[in-house]
């Protein structure tokens, strides 16, 4: 039976990470995701957990160790934030095309520079085609949740992809709100015992893990890879309707919030979609129609789904907590209007760069979105197709 | 006030607990089946330096993320910061502050920017040495919180706390009755201020 609760979003992954009790963790802590390797080194020394916690000496050595740990068969995972991640780099790759099933639970903080510590995406997006899984949570419930469905994603053998489960730092890591915990023994049932077919510390079937490959083989290898990342699709919406029908909550790649029948739909991943969809009730009230898609699952891309949902609004905002200095837009302004395009779905498209480094998304900016998305299809307004929102000034001063 | 849909931003020192009292707060108002958030803004942090900390309580789940612009209940913990922060921006007309000071409501008012709402003092200090022979502002300032805003019950309140402080101080019990007291001195403290 579920337990009402409260605690934060790094408490609460901490949590779930005791009641799955992975066998090795590899970590190095970094702001603001340190408190979860604190939190679980401590349920190690209460005893509640037998977890072979290794304290590395940096974040390239906690995904080498859990790369080293996967491929000898133990179910292994790791936690970061930031520069931590960007330190992994290398790793996550060699992670991913190993097609080793590890858990990373990424605590979203900014990356250099200017030095700072708050949240933003740039840290996950710059791991976007590393060739992990990427799930992304608006708060601390679906930080607990996705990272008890990651195991089973990951491990299912039509992946074999290492998955990567997100949340944003400080805003969902380190605010206490209200959480639904399930037993012990019903998420351990939900995530399974750990079997893998092919690992290194078996004699009877010996295998070699990163081999040099030609490149006669090496294309095939990538191909299969990207193969894996499509299947992991039905795998993604299995587990979550086994999840759903177990503790009755979630989705698939995303929620649609009072989509169905809206004018305006703002596209947003992470804390920010719970404040967009305040915002969308408060402009419900005043009769406009609005609604917002909160993207969970940005690794597989959803390109299909979000094409159809966002076929009969009259305009979308795609909301980027993440800078691509490319001149034109951030990681979802790339991805979304492709996939609108490639699937013949001819909206209005405003990206809008919000909330970098920790700058605060409040009602207001989403409600005055969401006007503006209107002024834009109903006045003619021109405005940049990529601009920011929340800034001190227009000019950036 | 709408007692079932509160916003409380809280100003302090780093150091002083401003952010261990949202976060008690969330706690003990969870405990009375409200939906809660407790959150500090994290900026550099070091000893000293001005820190914000919030709380949302609310009957209906919470989903905003935002920090807090325009609260019901904004409370000071150093009286010093009102020289330095704009404590009360955005607090609403019909909301209400309380300050650590020594000071009555009446002389601290001019220094609050105009703020034409209830005003509240607590002399937290006097209050924490009184009880504990230490000065820790968290607990009055806390009970203080729950006095004004009525996000519960007086009797709730105590309750839940030692039961609180009971987890907290487990290995050093002697602290718990002088927290206890801390909290309900605060209480008849404020009786007069609140009218009771």
């Amino acid at each position: 039976m579920s337990k009402k609760d409260r605690m934060s979003g790094n408490e609460a992954v901490a949590y779930a990470i005791r009641q799955v009790n992975p066998d090795v963790m590899p970590a190095f802590p970094i702001t603001p995701s340190t408190e979860i390797p604190q939190l679980v080194s401590t349920y190690i020394a209460n005893g509640e957990m037998d977890t072979e916690f290794i304290p590395v000496e940096s974040e390239h050595s906690s995904m080498s160790a859990a790369v080293g740990a996967e491929a000898a068969g133990a179910r292994s995972m790791t936690a970061t934030s930031s520069c931590g991640l960007a330190f992994m780099w290398e790793e996550l790759l060699v992670a991913a095309s190993n097609r080793l099933p590890i858990v990373l639970t990424l605590v979203n903080r900014t990356l250099s520079g200017p030095i700072n510590i708050n949240c933003d995406h740039s840290d996950g997006m710059g791991a976007r085609d590393t060739g992990w899984i990427q799930i992304y949570a608006e708060n601390n419930q679906e930080a607990y949740d996705n990272y008890i469905q990651a195991f089973p994603i990951a491990e299912d053998k039509r992946v074999h992809l290492p998955v990567m489960v997100c949340q944003d730092g400080f805003i969902t890591s380190h605010a206490v709100q209200n959480i639904l915990l399930e037993d012990d023994k019903d998420v351990k049932e939900f995530v399974g015992e750990y079997h893998p077919e092919e690992f290194l510390l078996n004699p009877g079937k010996p295998v070699a893990v990163g081999p040099y490959a030609v490149s006669n083989y090496s294309m095939e290898a990538k191909y299969n890879q990207e193969a894996a990342m499509i299947r992991s699709r039905e795998v993604i919406k299995e587990v979550a309707a086994r999840f759903r029908e177990k503790f009755g909550r979630g989705f698939d790649f995303f929620e649609e919030y009072r989509c169905e029948d809206a004018d305006y739909i703002m596209l947003i991943m992470g804390s920010a979609a719970g404040t967009a969809k305040q915002a969308a009730d408060d402009l419900r009230d005043k009769g406009m129609k609005v609604g917002v898609l909160k993207l969970r699952v940005f690794r597989p891309f959803p390109a299909e789904e979000i094409a159809a949902a966002l076929s009969k609004c009259k305009a979308v905002a795609v909301m980027d907590r993440c800078e691509s200095y490319n001149g034109h837009g951030g990681p979802l302004a790339s991805e979304v209007p492709a996939a609108l395009f490639m699937n013949k779905v001819y909206t209005e498209v405003v990206n809008y760069v919000y909330g970098l480094a920790g700058r605060d998304f409040t009602t207001e900016t989403a409600a005055g979105i969401f006007e503006e998305l209107e002024d834009v299809v109903e006045n003619k307004k021109q405005v940049r197709q990529c601009t920011y929102v929340g800034l001190r000034s227009k000019e950036g001063q | 006030m709408n007692s079932k849909n509160i916003e409380i931003r809280w100003h302090g020192r780093g150091g002083q607990g401003a952010k261990t009292a949202a976060l008690l707060l969330a706690d003990v108002c969870f405990k009375t089946g409200a939906y809660v958030q407790g959150f500090p803004e994290y900026g550099p942090e070091r000893m000293g330096a001005p820190i914000t900390a919030f709380n949302r309580i609310s009957d209906r789940e919470i989903r905003v993320h935002s920090n807090i612009y325009t609260p019901d209940l904004v409370v000071v913990v150093d009286e010093t910061l009102l020289h330095s922060v704009d404590v009360t921006s955005g607090l609403k007309e019909d909301g209400a502050i309380i300050i650590n000071t020594d000071k009555t409501p009446d002389e601290i008012r001019p220094l609050l920017n105009g703020f034409l709402g209830r005003v509240y003092t607590v002399d937290a200090r006097k209050i924490s040495v009184d009880a504990l022979g230490k000065y820790f502002p968290n607990s009055p300032m806390l009970a203080a919180a729950v006095a004004v805003s009525n996000v519960m019950e007086k009797d709730d309140f105590i309750r839940e706390m030692r039961t609180s402080y009971e987890h907290k101080f487990a290995k050093k019990p002697e602290v718990i009755d002088g927290n206890m007291k801390a909290l309900t001195d605060t209480f008849e403290a404020l009786e007069s201020q609140l009218g009771m």
